[in-house]
C-alpha cells in the first residue's frame, strides 16, 4: 500500500444554476493576460450540448486519454512511439476554431464618433490581431440551449441513446438541461503529464495538484491532445501550455480555491482524499464495467489503523489524515457513493466527482393541458427521468446505469424523508419505504441533508494543512526567498529578440 | 586583384566562420542559461491548423534528410566516395538529394506563404523572425540551384568542402580548397555561417531542446516537496 494525498472536489449537480460566476473568479484571477483570453480553466457547460472546445468528448477527433492494447495502458495520441513522427504537426491538436476567437468591443468609438445621423456602436475587435471581427462562437455559445438544434444534437452522450429517446429530449414539454461546470480534474493518472515530451508536467506529490513547469514547457502541445477534457490550453503569446492550476497559491494560504469560494449556488466541495498509489495501473485498466467500482475502492478509509500507519509510514502529517477524516468529498463519494467522476472510460482517474442531477418528472400532453406521469412506484421518475439515465450514465458513470440510478435514488429518497418531516404531504411509511430501498439510514438521510443543503462554508471546504512553508523554511533562510515562489513571471514572457 | 579576393575569401571563409562558432556556442549556452524561459520555437499551430501540415512536414523531413547528408559528407567523406564508385548508385543519390532539398524549399515556401497570409500568425511573427526567414529562404534556394547547376555535389563536396571544414575545425584554415568554388556555392557557404552565428537569437534554438528523454522516462512524473520515504525535504 503506498498511500497518498490528494486535494479532491465534488461539484453537486443538482444545485448548479448556470451563473457562471465561478468562471468569471477564474478569469479575472488567472487568465486576463494576453494569450489567455480564450482560456476558461473554469467553464460551465449546457449538456446535453457539445461544450467548450466544442464537442471535447468526441475522442475520435481528438484522441485524448488512455486506451487499454494487449494489457497495456497506452495514450491514444501521441505516446513515445509515435511522439517523434508527430512533432512537427501535432495532428490531433484542436484550433483557435475549435474554441474561438477572443474579442473586446470598441469602446472608444461611442465618444469619440463623429456627430451624424446614427447612433455610434461598439464592434467587436479580436484580441488576437487587434481588427475588427465578426463574432462566430463563444465559449458557452450553446448556453441553456440555445441553437441547440444545431449544437447540442452533436453531443458525443447522445450516442448512448435511442432514437426514440432523442425525439423526446426536443419535445417542448420534455424539453430538459443541466449545467456541468468543469476545471482540471487533478487525475491520478493524467494523460496529459504522460503525454509531455519535455517532462514539463507534474503532479505535486503531497497534494496531487497537476501543474505545468512554465520554464520546462517548449511548446510541443502534446498534453492539449492527450487531455481528455480538454483543460490544458495553449497560450498563443508565451508559448506555453497552461491549466487550471486549484489556486494553489490560495490552497497554501488556506483558502478556497476562487471558483469554489464564489460558488452563488454553494455547489463546490473540497477535502483531501487518501489513495493508494500502488493501484493506478491496476485500476485504470479495468474494463468499463467496473472501473468506477475499482476507482472508488482506490480511496482509503482515514480511520483504517492499517491505512493511517501506512500514511504516516509515507511522511503524510497527522494534520492532514485527521483533515482527511473530515473530507467532504470522501462522504460524498465513499460514505454515500453518490458521486461519481466524470467519463472514467478515459482512464485517468479523475478527482473531481459529480452529484447527478435531479431533473423534472416526465409530463406528456393530453389536448391541451400537461401532465406529470406517476403512479405507485417512489422512483418511476427517476427511470422515466427527462434526462434519460443512459445519458447520465454515459458522462458520469462510465456507461455504467446501475451507478447513477443508485446516486439518484439515495437523492430522492433523501428528498421525500425532508419531505415527510417537514411539509408532510407523504406518508413516513413511504418515506421509511424510499429510504430502505435507496439504501440509506435515516442518520445518513440526515447527513446528505446538512451537508447538501445547510452546509457552511468550512463544511464545503476543509482545506489540508500544506506545509508549503517548510520548503524553503528549513533549506534555507526565508527572508531570502520572499516573492521568489509562486504563480507568474519573475521575469517578463518575453521570448525572441 | 587576386590580392584582393584572397582578402577577401579570408574574411567570409575563415573570419566570418569563426565569429559565427563563436556566437553560436555562447549564444545557446548564455540563452539557454537566462533566458530558459524563451528556448523553443514559437509554435502556430493553435492559431491556423491546416495550411500548417502542408508546410512544416514536407520543410521539417525535408531538412533533416539534407541536412543529414551534409553531416555524413563532412564526417566521413570517404564513405560517399566508396558510394559513387558506381555510376548507378551516384545517379541515386543526386536525384534522392535533389528531391528531398526540393521537398524542404516548397515546404518552406508554403510556410512563407502561410506566415505572410494570415493575420493571426503575422500578430506571432518577429522581426528576428523574418531575418530568419530571408537566410533561410536564401539557403534553400541557393542549394537547390547549387544541386541542379552545379551537378554531382555529392562527389566534390567530399573533396572541397570537407576538408575546407575539417581545416577550420583543426585551427589551421585551408581557404584555398573553397577559393575556386563557383560563387553560388560559395554564397551557399557563407550564408550558412550567417545562419550559425544568427541562430542563437531566433526560433531556430528549439532544435538544440529536442525531447529525447521522453523516450525511456517514466510516464507519469511526481515532484514532492519532501521524500515520502525519508520523510526529509527534497532539494532542488
Amino acid at each position: 500500500m503506498d498511500v497518498r494525498s490528494q486535494v479532491s472536489m465534488v461539484f453537486h449537480l443538482d444545485k448548479c444554476i448556470g451563473c457562471h460566476t465561478c468562471s468569471i473568479a477564474c478569469k479575472n484571477v488567472w487568465t486576463d493576460r494576453q494569450g489567455t483570453e480564450y482560456m476558461w480553466w473554469n467553464n460551465v457547460e449546457t449538456k446535453p450540448g457539445t461544450g467548450f472546445p466544442t464537442a471535447w468528448e468526441d475522442q475520435e477527433k481528438y484522441q485524448g486519454g488512455w486506451e487499454v492494447k494487449k494489457g497495456e495502458l497506452k495514450l491514444k495520441s501521441t505516446g513515445p512511439a509515435k511522439v517523434m513522427a508527430n512533432i512537427f504537426h501535432n495532428p490531433h491538436q484542436p484550433s483557435m476554431d475549435d474554441y474561438y476567437e477572443p474579442w473586446t468591443y470598441d469602446y472608444e468609438n461611442l465618444f469619440d464618433a463623429p456627430e451624424g445621423d446614427d447612433q455610434p456602436v461598439a464592434r467587436p475587435v479580436s484580441r488576437v490581431t487587434g481588427e475588427y471581427m465578426e463574432v462566430e462562437a463563444g465559449p458557452n455559445w450553446d448556453d441553456d440551449l440555445g441553437g441547440s438544434e444545431i449544437y447540442a444534437a452533436n453531443d458525443p452522450n447522445l450516442d448512448a441513446l435511442t432514437e426514440e429517446q432523442r425525439q423526446q429530449l426536443s419535445a417542448v414539454e420534455r424539453l430538459v438541461m443541466f449545467y456541468f461546470p468543469r476545471i482540471c480534474n487533478h487525475c491520478l493518472n493524467p494523460s496529459c503529464v504522460a503525454s509531455c515530451p519535455s517532462g514539463a508536467l507534474y503532479k505535486r506529490g503531497e497534494d496531487g495538484i497537476v501543474l505545468i513547469d512554465q520554464k520546462r514547457c517548449r511548446a510541443w502541445r502534446s498534453c492539449i491532445a492527450a487531455c481528455p477534457y480538454k483543460k490544458t490550453y495553449y497560450n498563443w503569446h508565451t508559448g506555453k501550455s497552461e491549466k487550471c492550476i486549484l489556486c494553489y497559491p490560495r490552497l497554501e494560504t488556506g483558502q478556497a480555491p476562487a471558483c469554489f469560494h464564489s460558488c452563488v449556488g454553494r455547489i463546490r466541495y473540497l477535502g483531501v482524499l487518501l489513495y493508494d498509489a500502488e493501484r493506478i495501473e491496476e485500476v485504470a485498466k479495468l474494463p468499463d464495467e467496473e472501473i468506477v467500482e475499482g476507482h472508488r475502492s482506490m480511496i482509503l478509509d482515514p480511520w483504517d489503523p492499517e491505512v493511517v500507519a501506512a500514511a504516516k509510514a509515507n511522511g503524510i502529517p497527522d494534520d492532514v489524515i485527521e483533515s482527511a477524516r473530515k473530507s467532504p468529498v470522501y462522504r460524498f463519494v465513499k460514505e454515500w457513493k453518490i458521486a461519481l467522476p466524470p467519463h472514467l472510460e478515459y482512464r485517468t482517474l479523475p478527482m473531481l466527482f459529480y452529484v447527478p442531477p435531479m431533473s423534472p418528472v416526465m409530463a406528456g400532453k393530453e389536448g391541451d393541458s400537461v401532465y406529470h406521469f406517476t403512479d405507485g412506484n417512489l422512483f418511476h421518475d427517476i427511470d422515466q427521468s427527462r434526462v434519460p439515465i443512459a445519458y447520465l450514465a454515459k458522462l458520469l458513470g462510465a456507461g455504467n446505469e446501475g451507478l447513477v440510478r443508485y446516486a439518484l435514488r439515495k437523492q430522492k429518497a433523501v428528498r421525500l424523508y425532508r419531505r415527510a418531516l417537514t411539509v408532510g404531504d407523504v406518508d413516513e411509511e413511504s418515506a421509511a419505504r424510499a429510504l430502505r430501498e435507496a439504501n440509506c439510514s435515516v442518520e445518513e438521510a440526515e447527513a446528505i441533508y446538512r451537508l447538501t443543503a445547510l452546509c457552511t462554508f468550512d463544511d464545503r471546504f476543509v482545506i489540508p494543512p500544506m506545509h508549503r512553508e517548510e520548503a524553503i523554511q528549513m533549506i534555507e533562510e526565508p527572508h531570502g526567498h520572499r516573492q521568489s515562489v509562486g504563480f507568474g513571471f519573475t521575469a517578463g514572457p518575453k521570448r525572441g529578440l | 586583384m587576386t590580392q584582393l579576393s584572397h582578402y577577401l575569401d579570408q574574411l567570409l571563409f575563415v573570419a566570418v566562420p569563426y565569429v559565427a562558432l563563436v556566437l553560436f556556442f555562447l549564444g545557446t549556452i548564455y540563452r539557454y542559461r537566462a533566458e530558459t524561459f524563451s528556448y523553443s520555437s514559437l509554435s502556430s499551430q493553435f492559431l491556423e491548423n491546416r495550411q500548417h501540415f502542408w508546410g512544416m512536414v514536407p520543410f521539417h523531413y525535408g531538412i533533416l534528410t539534407v541536412l543529414a547528408g551534409h553531416a555524413i559528407a563532412f564526417l566521413v567523406p570517404s564513405s560517399i566516395l566508396a558510394w559513387n564508385t558506381r555510376p548507378l548508385r551516384l545517379y541515386i543519390l543526386e536525384v534522392s538529394a535533389l528531391a528531398f532539398g526540393v521537398m524542404t524549399l516548397v515546404g518552406f515556401l508554403a510556410i512563407l506563404a502561410r506566415r505572410r497570409s494570415n493575420s493571426k500568425l503575422l500578430r506571432v511573427t518577429s522581426k528576428a523572425d523574418w531575418v530568419l526567414y530571408a537566410l533561410l529562404l536564401f539557403q534553400l534556394a541557393s542549394g537547390v540551384y547549387v544541386a541542379v547547376f552545379h551537378p554531382w555535389g555529392s562527389a566534390w563536396f567530399a573533396t572541397t568542402a570537407s576538408p575546407y571544414l575539417w581545416s577550420l575545425a583543426k585551427l589551421s584554415p585551408q581557404v584555398d580548397w573553397v577559393a575556386a568554388l563557383p560563387w553560388a556555392v560559395k554564397l551557399h557557404i557563407l550564408n550558412a555561417w550567417l545562419l550559425i552565428g544568427f541562430f542563437p537569437f531566433t526560433r531556430l534554438v528549439h532544435i538544440l531542446v529536442v525531447p529525447n528523454p521522453y523516450l525511456w522516462r517514466k510516464r507519469q512524473v511526481v515532484r514532492w516537496n519532501r521524500d515520502p520515504r525519508t520523510a526529509r525535504l527534497v532539494q532542488r
